[in-house]
């Protein structure tokens, strides 16, 4: 028995079944509560090792667990290879961890998403991310096929159809739904701005219940499009996470912009890196101002950090903010 | 053609109403279409079809044609073939993610749409994905077949997926068809 794990009894789906959705909820999700209750909730991105070792899985989870209401486990994210989402979520349910599964449409077609959702739902995720996913060309294996069978919208409104209507995008019907949360991604800083909001709109269309963003470094654009989003009350539809993360240098803040598919540091964030005696603790305070100055945005409704290889920061970060705090203030009153 | 597929998409509005006069006269055809029969037309249309919008729109073929509200700019161009773009890739300039010398296909499609009546109004309909069955048919024929179609006899996966983007099939009623497909020939 791995000694970190949270369940006392070996996992058994049928003595320890998924949460049921409370009423008016669409899934069992600890998130969804955590949103619905108002309180301003808190997603992490798990760093997804290359390793078949079922513990490397629970020491990359061990930092965000005791601060996350999910925690976000990676499709291969810029196209690059490790333990798949599937497998990852697998290991973190039976740990009772509150997980979103991410899906990129770059990998696998509509058959393979569908059947892995029902595995995911009856395993007790009940968060499920949908994503277009980086082009092969970013990721460490460039000749791969890409698939893009489906594409992020298509796949919500699959997903949907699955949850709502208890069928497969082929009328064969769900003998059992999955009740699942669903969520998409919108990067608010890259072009076309002015349509960015338009295709948030979209998303909520074809079905998002959350929206998580990329990383958000550029406050005034942001705050562009929250305006938007506000005008056309998405903010009422949908639950909106604003991408964070701390960035460990000015070097890396460049390495990122130029490296990583829809990052965008305005060079302001970047001299601030540069000119700090202690860029460590300048980037984490810059990740926490950052923080500060998002909650204060009317229509966010929480924050989904993104600290690659600085998941140990993550706890200290949040902590600083105070969001857990006041949580806890509510609590009392 | 790059240059060519770029200013269709800046005379979107023209190609609009273009296609509107066009789209009017094939359904109206459709009678005739079904007397000399589907399936006997559906080689010579589509290759007339693939030349014409080939060298405007470097039409792929998807059979399952969006142009009216993609802002006259083909999706299938777009690396991802996104049906409902642009993803969050795209590069400062409004350049593709992954092919950096290319402008973004859904960059030009929503400027496009903006140019268009109805254009920004139909970019805002969620679009199905597509029928990769139909890859290399007319889409014009089915867009005749599709307006003038009266019975629902369609499978029940058809079914499903034009009720899943219900608006999608109204506006755009080859991207989400329910009538009979004429019987392949070989190929």
């Amino acid at each position: 028995m791995i000694p970190t794990l949270q369940t006392p009894e070996p996992y058994d789906p049928v003595l320890h079944p998924p949460l049921k959705p409370l009423p008016g909820h669409k899934s069992g999700s600890i998130l969804e509560r955590a949103l619905r209750r108002g309180w301003f909730a808190i997603t992490a991105e798990l760093n997804p090792p290359d390793s078949a070792d079922p513990r490397d899985v629970l020491a990359a989870a061990e930092p965000l667990k005791a601060v996350a209401d999910a925690i976000n486990a990676t499709d291969a994210s810029g196209a690059n290879c490790h333990m798949s989402s599937m497998g990852i979520c697998s290991i973190l349910s039976r740990a009772g961890m509150g997980i979103v599964l991410q899906i990129s449409c770059r990998d696998r077609n509509r058959i393979a998403i569908q059947g892995d959702v029902l595995g995911a739902a009856a395993m007790g995720v009940g968060n499920v991310l949908c994503l277009t996913g980086d082009g092969v060309g970013v990721g460490d294996q460039p000749g791969a096929k890409p698939v893009f069978d489906l594409d992020s919208l298509s796949l919500l409104r699959t997903l949907k159809t699955m949850r709502d209507e208890g069928k497969f995008l082929s009328g064969r019907k769900l003998t059992y739904a999955p009740p699942i949360f669903l969520g998409a991604a919108e990067n608010p800083c890259i072009p076309p701005y002015e349509h960015r909001a338009l295709r948030l709109e979209k998303k909520v269309r074809a079905g998002a219940d959350f929206i998580q963003t990329n990383y958000i470094f550029d406050l005034p654009r942001f705050k562009a499009f929250m305006g938007q989003v506000r005008d056309m009350g998405l903010d009422e539809r949908a639950f909106i996470l604003a991408g964070v993360g701390p960035v460990a240098s000015a070097k890396s803040a460049r390495w990122m912009r130029a490296n990583v598919p829809g990052v965008h540091i305005p060079d302001n964030y970047i001299v601030r890196l540069e000119r700090a005696e202690k860029p460590a603790e300048e980037s984490k305070k810059l990740c926490v101002d950052m923080i500060g100055e998002l909650r204060a945005i009317a229509g966010v409704k929480g924050v989904h950090v993104m600290a690659y290889r600085r998941e140990h920061l993550v706890g200290e970060i949040i902590e600083a903010s105070g969001i857990l705090k006041e949580r806890l203030a509510a609590k009392g009153t | 053609m790059y240059a060519i597929r770029l200013f269709a998409v800046r005379h979107a509005r023209a190609f609009e109403r273009l296609y509107q006069g066009f789209e009017r006269v094939i359904v109206g055809l459709d009678p005739l279409f079904r007397r000399v029969g589907y399936g006997r037309l559906e080689r010579p249309v589509a290759a007339v079809e693939q030349v014409v919008k080939g060298l405007l729109f470097d039409c792929k073929m998807c059979g399952q044609c969006v142009l009216s509200s993609t802002g006259m700019a083909c999706p299938m161009n777009c690396p991802k073939q996104l049906r409902n773009g642009p993803c969050g890739g795209v590069r400062a300039g409004g350049f593709c993610e992954v092919k950096p010398a290319m402008r973004c296909v859904w960059v030009e499609a929503w400027d496009g749409a903006s140019r268009m009546q109805d254009g920004a109004a139909r970019i805002r309909v969620v679009q199905p994905p597509v029928d990769r069955s139909l890859e290399g048919t007319s889409s014009w024929l089915r867009v005749a077949r599709e307006k003038a179609l009266t019975v629902g006899t369609a499978s029940a996966a058809k079914q499903t997926v034009a009720t899943a983007f219900p608006r999608a099939r109204q506006n755009e009623p080859a991207s989400a068809p329910l009538a009979v497909e004429p019987p392949k020939g070989p190929k």
